[in-house]
């Protein structure tokens, strides 16, 4: 007992729990991995079911899901990547990170969503009409609020202008005020608003005091969310960024081209 | 028969009379972070019991091993390991629910409620004891926790756990919710006014102050 006090035996003592401790970890950490994974993916697919209003307590996920077609869009010129990375396995956000897969650095000046970075590709998800061409579109947006960057997706209808829903799926603003942006009620404003006005500009806000109900304006505003300024100059912004040229406005334009003649006929 | 009021002194005891949160006044930071919502609270709760619990157990069958000089470094690493284990099953089981979470789990290592009940009991008690000392403070911050959440979430935003029982305002009913009970401030607010009601049912509780002003003191001074 006397060895008690010794140095060596202290060491051996929090060597010994160290290595106890780390085996739980490892075990768990390894153990869990899959599950912790696919309920990932689950909520992102949730999501995305969610904002083209397709998601009810109860719906199978993966059934549901296969209407949807994930395809990698080049962000500059606006065109579908046929030779890319494999859509289901590209991480947009990891890849405006790296340079090697053709992240860059937003200019400060131009980075209205305060994301820093900006990926070569982005993942857009496509639901088809019966005939084969596209109904909706759903992009992926994201950018900073008030505490946290906010994760979400805008989806938009095949003429490239006319909003189907917008939901969140990951963000950290305060709850009851900035959180609200997950409110049903709120999201529902969405649905219908015009991104471009008549001279093609991103137009699309969110006005303080209450959106204007008349004229061409109603068509690009939405209502701010009370309290919650910050989260919603956040939310305008990235709206705006996303639908601009650095965004997806060279894709819309191409699918609204596509799609004009179609509906035409 | 002595066993079993002692363990149940130790289990119950935590809850009204000996609670960490009134009388204590430990733990306060994440019972102020986590209640503006009750499934967050309850989240917080369930994982801050499994934690003190079987963070107690185990640090009392390895009590007798573990020098005096590394103990506290002994303490957190077992704590530690927990705290990663409740997150980790979080977020496989419960992941929506653990996205707003995860920060706070992790901070249950730094709550004094577990560190308390390590250096305070289970440093001295045999396993058994210390798991049931856990449990019980554990309960008796779950406690609280759920009398905050169930006010301010009620309150301030007319729900509980997101199910809508006070219509509001701006969804076309008559509610005005009440946005400071949204803000951390509110539960500083309501565990005084526990603190207030605790204290008068249970006057024991109420501390005897750290000094009085004597009258006449002041001419005393001066008379020096």
């Amino acid at each position: 007992m006397a060895a008690k006090d010794t140095k060596a035996y202290a060491l051996f003592v929090a060597f010994l729990l160290c290595l106890v401790c780390s085996v739980f970890v490892t075990v768990a950490a390894i153990s869990l991995r899959p599950t912790q994974q696919a309920a990932k993916l689950d909520d992102k697919r949730k999501n995305i079911l969610r904002v083209v209003g397709l998601w009810e307590p109860g719906t199978n996920i993966d059934e549901a899901f296969k209407q949807f077609t994930p395809k990698l869009v080049d962000l500059e010129s606006g065109e579908i990547v046929e030779n890319g990375p494999n859509p289901a396995m590209y991480d947009q956000y990891k890849a405006a990170k790296d340079p090697a897969q053709g992240g860059e650095i937003i200019p400060g000046e131009e980075d209205l969503a305060k994301i820093k970075y900006k990926p070569k590709y982005a993942t857009v998800y496509f639901l088809y009409n019966e005939d084969g061409s596209p109904k909706t579109v759903i992009l992926p947006i994201n950018g900073y609020g008030l505490w946290s960057t906010l994760y979400g997706f805008l989806a938009v209808e095949a003429d490239g202008n006319t909003v189907v829903g917008i939901n969140f799926y990951q963000h950290a603003e305060t709850p009851g005020l900035g959180g609200e942006v997950d409110n049903p009620k709120w999201k529902g404003q969405w649905p219908g608003k015009k991104i471009y006005n008549s001279d093609g500009e991103s137009a699309l806000r969110l006005v303080k005091g209450g959106a204007s109900t008349e004229g061409e304006k109603a068509q690009h505003q939405v209502d701010a969310l009370a309290g919650a300024t910050l989260t919603s100059d956040g939310v305008s912004n990235l709206v705006r960024y996303w639908t601009s040229e650095q965004g997806f406005k060279p894709f819309l334009d191409r699918l609204a081209a596509q799609s004009q003649p179609a509906s035409a006929s | 028969m002595s066993t079993a009021t002692e363990t149940k002194k130790i289990l119950i005891g935590p809850i009204a009379d000996n609670n960490p949160i009134i009388l204590q006044v430990l733990g306060i930071c994440s019972a102020l972070a986590v209640t503006s919502k009750l499934e967050s609270a309850l989240i917080m709760c369930v994982g801050l019991t499994v934690v003190a619990s079987f963070a107690n157990l185990f640090y009392s069958l390895v009590r007798n091993y573990v020098p005096g000089s590394i103990r506290i470094i002994a303490q957190m690493t077992i704590t530690a390991t927990l705290v990663i284990l409740v997150d980790q099953t979080l977020k496989a089981v419960a992941y929506e629910q653990s996205k707003p979470m995860s920060v706070f789990i992790g901070l249950i290592l730094t709550n004094c409620i577990v560190m308390g009940r390590l250096e305070a009991y289970a440093q001295a008690n045999p396993p058994w004891p210390s798991f049931l000392d856990g449990l019980g403070n554990g309960l008796g911050y779950s406690v609280i926790l759920i009398v905050l959440a169930v006010v301010r979430e009620l309150f301030g935003s007319g729900k509980l756990l997101g199910i809508e029982i006070l219509p509001l305002v701006s969804d076309g009913g008559w509610y005005v919710p009440n946005g400071l009970l949204l803000l951390p401030p509110s539960a500083f607010f309501l565990i005084g006014l526990v603190i207030w009601a605790v204290r008068s049912w249970k006057p024991a509780q109420v501390e005897k102050p750290s000094f009085t002003i004597q009258a006449g003191a002041s001419h005393a001074a001066e008379a020096h």
